[in-house]
């Protein structure tokens, strides 16, 4: 399988999904993002990473805008996807949203039982023609965010009774539910033990075939492993951006260098 | 006197407080951290104790002393005036201790006199008593408790347990007091149906109220005393306040909590709580003298008789008194429900309208449920507003254009009627004690409700 998809992947000429120019994002008066580049290719995992703080989760947010539920914050510069802007005036948000999924750094089931959890996108994006394919919906996805085998047996108990790491698989089945373009992913893996990584990295490769994925993280491991572009922000600006393999074994600017060696950070 | 022996004490403890902390530095010599407890716990001890010791013993000796004095005088009386009923003793005793106080000046009578004299030395020895036990027994405290403290000492856990004491003892005023409201309900109530001979039934399911004409001599008529036309109004009201409380209030919340601007928020929030602010008797008149007319006019425009009287606006106005209650602790808890639960919605595509509907609210519904019960029983306990616009005749009808009457409305104009007072009480208990289990239900019910559909969040 993973040969089959590493061919047609290659095959793609790299188109551009997200395009951003010049991004600054101001929360208040703190410059949080300083003058931001960067060419987001489709069907590709693209990994941010950098020291805590230095806006990765900030950037992130802008792509969806979910920036717009902060009053304080105020974003400016080009963000285009599939060639059209995002800030324009004509375009909705809530459709953007809905194009563009999002897992967040802290799990955030709803309230309400595992199901509902899981149906409440294709809900409300009316994705389900009848109850069977609902159905069917919920446990594709949850089965893909590799949670299915352990709550199989109590979809209506309520998704703020499981652990941690079961919130986080939660929100992740909960954003790829609504089957997306883009999965921008805070921090996916950052309450799972390993086994449960390993299989989130397998479903971001998977997805890979048909979406954009962008995934924030703290460890280099997992960034080498599942991207094939690495972006490494520092105190809000994007030091350096390219090839996974080439970010990793041979950096062109210093703080990257000392970042992934474990000299800052 | 006594406030000042109060005050004295409150003076000794802080200067305990003060020297026991002093002493345990001392013993502490420069090393602190070999000392159980901090300084300021040892302190806070010897604090507590005096405290406990000086105003117990105020409390002690003041109403003991206070029951002496009465006692002597009292013999001192029969034995000068042995012939003398019990009223008029009284009246000797009260007529002395006035003049003791200077309060009275024009009685001559020797007896008088002398009992007066006697009360004033009496109640200067109790003065001296108190201050001198009192004060003595606090200042014994403070020293046992400077002899006591030591750097192995365990000052914390006692002062601790002293002040869990303490709030305990305060929590168990406050159910007390509840106990006793609801008992001396209990009691009033049962009187009442052993006067109707039993007939509860009457009472709850009667259909005629009229309890107090034609009584004689106490008897009530179990056929008058029927409260369904009461209970009846109270429905009533109570239903339309909450038709119009509930919509704008809950409207109002989620508008203040999820679309308002922080400065229209800042503004509309204020403005609304200043509505909670107004007395209920202005909102009895404003109900009266504009309300009223205005439907009125409007009635006969339209072809409706609409007495000047009515269920409508008692019941529109009390909702418009109502509605800062709900919309308040609304919006309150409403804003408690996690930004990150919104976010979640918000990052699938939702809108703010599904946000709201399916995240918020559903999470938000205990509190909102509390907030709508305490407006409700707001609602069945005004009586202003109903018995300036609904009127005091018990009137049974669902025609809300109609006058009608409440419970504690009725409860007003018995107890402040010019019948006998113990004759009035019993019907105006059993009303009290049945409003009292009605809302007791419904808090009960509700409660279980919100258990059944709540999603908590954490
Ligand atoms: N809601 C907010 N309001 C104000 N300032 C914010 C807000 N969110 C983030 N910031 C600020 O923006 C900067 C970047 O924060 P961001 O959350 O993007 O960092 P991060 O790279 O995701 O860090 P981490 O790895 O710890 O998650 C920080 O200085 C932070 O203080
Ligand atoms: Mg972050």
């Amino acid at each position: 399988m993973n040969e089959i998809r590493d061919v047609t992947a290659l095959k793609d000429t790299k188109k551009v999904k997200i395009s951003a120019q010049n991004v600054q994002v101001y929360y208040g008066d703190n410059h949080a993002i300083r003058d931001v580049n960067v060419d987001i290719d489709d069907k590709t995992v693209t990994a941010f990473i950098g020291p805590s703080g230095c806006g990765k989760s900030t950037f992130l947010r802008c792509l969806n805008r979910m920036n717009d539920t902060i009053d304080i914050c105020r974003v400016t510069g080009t963000i285009l996807m599939d060639g059209r802007d995002i800030y324009a005036p004509d375009v909705d948000p809530v459709l953007l949203r809905a194009r563009v999924g999002m897992v967040f750094q802290k799990p955030n089931p709803f309230p309400k039982s595992i199901f509902d959890n899981v149906a409440y996108g294709p809900r409300i994006h009316g994705l389900a023609a009848n109850k069977a394919e609902l159905e069917h919906i919920v446990e594709k996805s949850l089965k893909r965010a590799a949670l299915w085998d352990e709550v199989k047996d109590r979809l209506s108990a309520s998704g703020t009774g499981l652990s941690g790491g079961q919130q986080q698989r939660l929100c992740i089945a909960r954003a790829i539910a609504t089957s997306p373009e883009v999965l921008l992913m805070d921090e996916p893996a950052s309450a799972l033990d390993p086994i449960a990584t390993a299989q989130i990295e397998e479903l971001i490769d998977e997805l890979r075939s048909k979406f954009s994925v962008v995934i924030v993280t703290h460890s280099m491991q997992q960034a080498a492993r599942v991207s094939q572009k690495t972006a490494f922000f520092h105190l809000g600006s994007l030091v350096e951006y390219g090839e996974t393999g080439q970010i990793f074994t041979n950096p062109q600017d210093p703080r990257t260098e000392s970042y992934i060696t474990g000299r800052i950070g | 006197m006594i406030a000042i022996v109060f005050i004295t004490v409150l003076v000794l403890a802080s200067v305990a407080f003060l020297m026991g902390r002093r002493r345990a530095i001392v013993l502490a010599a420069g090393q602190p951290a070999k000392l159980h407890s901090r300084p300021n716990y040892h302190g806070m001890y010897c604090f507590l104790m005096v405290l406990l010791v000086g105003w117990g013993l105020l409390l002690v000796v003041g109403v003991g002393a206070e029951i002496a004095i009465d006692r002597m005088l009292e013999t001192q009386v029969s034995v000068a005036r042995p012939e003398a009923s019990s009223v008029e003793r009284q009246l000797i005793i009260s007529d002395a201790r006035a003049l003791a106080t200077g309060a009275l000046a024009s009685a001559d009578d020797s007896l008088r006199q002398s009992v007066s004299e006697r009360f004033a030395r009496f109640v200067m020895w109790r003065n001296w008593a108190i201050s001198l036990l009192v004060l003595g027994g606090a200042l014994v405290a403070a020293a046992l408790c400077l002899r006591r403290i030591s750097v192995s000492f365990r000052a914390r856990n006692r002062a601790e347990s002293m002040l869990r004491k303490m709030l305990a003892a305060m929590a168990l005023i406050a159910v007390l007091t509840t106990v006793g409201i609801v008992l001396s309900l209990v009691f009033e109530t049962f009187g009442f149906f052993r006067d109707i001979g039993w007939r509860v039934d009457k009472f709850l399911f009667g259909l005629n109220w009229s309890p107090l004409s034609g009584v004689m001599d106490g008897q009530l008529d179990p056929d008058r005393v029927g409260a369904v036309p009461l209970f009846a109004g109270t429905f009533l009201i109570t239903l339309i306040a909450m038709f119009v409380a509930v919509p704008v209030g809950l409207f109002a919340a989620i508008y203040l909590s999820d679309f308002a601007s922080s400065r229209a928020r800042a503004i509309v929030k204020p403005m609304l709580e200043l509505l909670a602010g107004i007395p209920t008797v202005v909102y009895g008149f404003f109900a009266a003298l504009t309300v009223a007319p205005a439907l009125r006019n409007t009635g006969e425009t339209l072809g409706l008789t609409v007495a000047s009287e009515s269920a409508l606006v008692a019941g529109v106005v009390m909702g418009i008194m109502i509605i800062p209650f709900i919309s308040s602790l609304s919006d309150d808890v409403i804003n408690a429900v996690p930004q990150a639960l919104r976010d979640g919605s918000y990052g699938l595509g939702a809108t703010r309208a599904e946000t709201i509907r399916q995240v918020v609210l559903p999470a938000a519904l205990p509190g909102i449920v509390s907030a709508v019960l305490l407006g409700m029983s707001r609602a069945i306990g005004e009586t202003m507003i109903v018995v300036m616009a609904a009127g005091q005749g018990p009137n049974l009808t669902a025609n809300p254009l109609a006058a009608v009457t409440t419970v504690t409305v009725q409860i007003v104009s018995l107890i402040t009627g010019d019948t006998e007072a113990s004759t009035a009480a019993g019907p105006a208990f059993a009303l009290g004690f049945t409003l009292f289990c009605i809302t007791l239900l419904m808090n009960v019910f509700a409660q279980k409700i919100v258990h059944r559909f709540r999603e908590a969040y954490d």
